[in-house]
């Protein structure tokens, strides 16, 4: 069913110079991933998983291969093209959040809107359903340094969500936070999951990887297991 | 991305750094303040020599005997095989279209005796046109009379200094002087003029142009200044004035100079001043520039986790670009702007403090001079925006 393909990765390379020699960061990965699927991906450090994120959020170009996101071959656009796709269709969220400390949480949710170019007023409209979706009304004026790490998450996965896009891309979401905080975080994007977006998330964190319902272990840049669990209904 | 949004993120990140855009801008103040107060000055004292010049009104026509060729003109004094201005050019100028006042001239210096007093003045040979040609203006008593060549009496008229230092309050009218081997009767004294490139006007005293030739033994005029109506074209009197004297004198031996002409060549000089004082102002403004230049590679590098968050949620290289470029250019034009008020300002309390000294400032220079700002934040951010923009997204995301 090509219809529900949403990534098609095909016999992906991806080759780093370092000094002298040659890192292959990934080498021939063959991946499909539909829409609505929830993925951990997992390995030790420089497995390549990183890349791999990296890549599928348009952020990298392979040396080799091809990469089809929702059936058009993305790997050919100019790089305004691409900008263009992040934008719309990739949303991203990072270890360290990555707000921008002037701007508050409003302002930083706002951003990907101003950035695409929408007018003021529907971006006030679109970041106030955002602020009450994400609980953050009564934070909206604030700036970074005076939420919580937990309310520092939910601003950046208002931000990564705000467009609707297709795919969510998580490096380590929960990384930089408590355990508590961290299992709210990932309830809210199992929760964005379940209304159907699709969810990859990179972790070194084996609890966290043990809740996706498919697991892909990285090592040495390639692919070594791609499990897909039947749902466990103990997981929620 | 939208102009008012990027402009707004632009000032956000200026104002996040209050103390340190505020120096780097000062810096552009500093330059743009130093080229406003210099210009303004150079453009003072342009007016200044201007005005100095034109007192004596502008649509006057000088002509001096002798051809100026290659060699240049010979100095006055010293004997020449040019033919003479006389009298009677003088008085065949006057009939010309569009003329409307001619006055030989012949001058020197000369012992000037009255009310038992001595004084050692400059004398100057005119007639009846000379009030109007140089715009003067008699106090008391009248200039002298309109009287045909070679039948001009020994009538003399004052200076307003020199009737001072010779007669004081009392009144001259009708006394008798004595210039050089000469008597005169004094008819008038003139309203005070001031100096002129350090040439006292009032230390004068005026005698018939004929007399004038016979006090020192000349045979010829030093020069004939023509006055033509006002919005009758230079260049068209000039030529008529030519072609009247060459009729008369057979040849061009005589040189003719309008003040249109002396005055472009003398504005163009100043102008050169002005541009040059300028130029020094300009160079705190290339340092004020250098300090923007530093300031954004800085700020860039300090940002690099920003921009690569910025091309992740999908600006283009040419948006993160703009947001950079915005910024200097909004910084040197704050710059700018707090340099004008700073310029303006410090040439408003000169021109207060000493009243004397010129100043000006036109509008022209002060738009000039924003508009430059501008211009140099744009030149200023190019190398730091552009480095910005061609970050790595992954290296800059993963930077601390």
């Amino acid at each position: 069913m090509p219809d529900e393909s949403l990534i098609q990765l095909n016999d992906i390379n991806r080759t780093f110079t370092l000094g002298d020699s040659q890192v292959h960061a990934l080498r021939h990965v063959d991946l499909t991933i539909t829409r609505g699927e929830y993925i951990a991906v997992m390995g030790p450090s420089g497995s390549g998983k990183s890349t791999l994120l990296n890549l599928v959020g348009l952020l990298d170009r392979a040396d080799a291969g091809t990469y089809k996101l929702e059936g058009r071959d993305v790997t050919t656009l100019n790089s305004d093209e691409q900008a263009r796709v992040r934008s719309e269709r990739i949303g991203f969220i990072f270890q360290s959040f990555h707000l921008v400390p002037r701007l508050t949480a409003a302002a930083n949710i706002e951003l990907p809107l101003t950035l695409a170019g929408m007018p003021a007023s529907e971006r006030a409209k679109r970041v106030s359903q955002a602020l009450k979706e994400y609980g953050l009304t009564d934070r909206a004026q604030h700036r970074p340094n005076e939420l919580s790490g937990g309310q520092r998450q939910r601003v950046a996965i208002a931000r990564a969500t705000i467009l609707r896009p297709a795919v969510l891309l998580a490096d380590e979401p929960t990384g930089n936070l408590d355990r508590v905080t961290g299992e709210e975080v990932v309830r809210l994007l199992e929760s964005l999951n379940a209304q159907g977006m699709t969810l990859i998330v990179v972790t070194h964190d084996q609890a966290l990887g043990a809740r996706a319902r498919r697991q892909i272990r990285m090592e040495d840049g390639g692919v070594v297991s791609d499990v897909t669990n039947t749902p466990n209904p103990a997981a929620t | 991305m939208l102009l008012a949004d990027s402009t707004r993120f632009a000032l956000q990140a200026i104002t996040s750094h209050r103390m340190r855009s505020f120096l780097t801008l000062l810096g552009i103040a500093v330059g743009i303040a130093a080229v406003i107060l210099l210009t303004s000055i150079g453009e003072g004292v342009h007016r200044f020599v201007l005005a100095e010049f034109t007192q004596f009104g502008t649509n006057v026509i000088g002509v001096a005997p002798g051809k100026v060729k290659t060699g240049g003109q010979p100095p006055t004094g010293i004997p020449t095989t040019a033919r003479l201005l006389t009298m009677e050019d003088a008085e065949s100028l006057k009939q010309l279209p569009h003329v409307t006042g001619s006055t030989p001239t012949v001058w020197g210096n000369s012992e000037v005796e009255g009310n038992g007093r001595l004084r050692r003045t400059t004398i100057y040979g005119v007639d009846a046109d000379f009030t109007r040609v140089f715009s003067s203006k008699v106090r008391i008593g009248s200039f002298l009379p309109r009287e045909g060549a070679g039948s001009s009496r020994a009538f003399v008229v004052l200076g307003s200094k020199l009737r001072n230092e010779l007669f004081g309050t009392a009144n001259p009218l009708g006394a008798r002087v004595r210039i050089g081997g000469l008597h005169f009767r004094v008819i008038g004294v003139m309203a005070p003029k001031g100096q002129f490139l350090g040439i006292d006007l009032d230390d004068t005293a005026f005698i018939p142009a004929q007399r004038a030739l016979e006090l020192y033994n000349r045979e010829g005029l030093m020069e004939i200044h023509v006055m033509y109506a006002e919005g009758a074209s230079s260049a068209t009197v000039a030529k008529a004035v030519k072609s009247r004297l060459t009729l008369r004198h057979g040849h061009e031996d005589f040189t003719v100079t309008t003040q249109e002409d002396m005055l472009k060549t003398l504005s163009n000089i100043l102008n050169i001043l002005t541009m040059a004082v300028g130029a020094l102002g300009g160079i705190s403004l290339l340092v004020g520039a250098v300090g923007i230049v530093t300031i954004m590679t800085i700020s860039v590098t300090e940002r690099t986790n920003e921009i690569g968050l910025l091309v992740a949620l999908g600006a283009r290289r040419s948006t993160v670009l703009g947001l950079f470029l915005s910024e200097s250019i909004i910084l040197a034009a704050l710059g700018g702007m707090l340099g004008l008020l700073l310029g303006v300002g410090l040439a408003q309390l000169i021109s207060l403090l000493i009243p004397t000294f010129p100043v000006h400032t036109p509008w022209s220079f002060a738009v000039g001079a924003l508009l430059m700002s501008a211009v140099i934040g744009l030149l200023a951010g190019v190398l730091p925006a552009r480095s910005a923009a061609h970050l790595d997204p992954i290296e800059a995301l993963r930077a601390e």
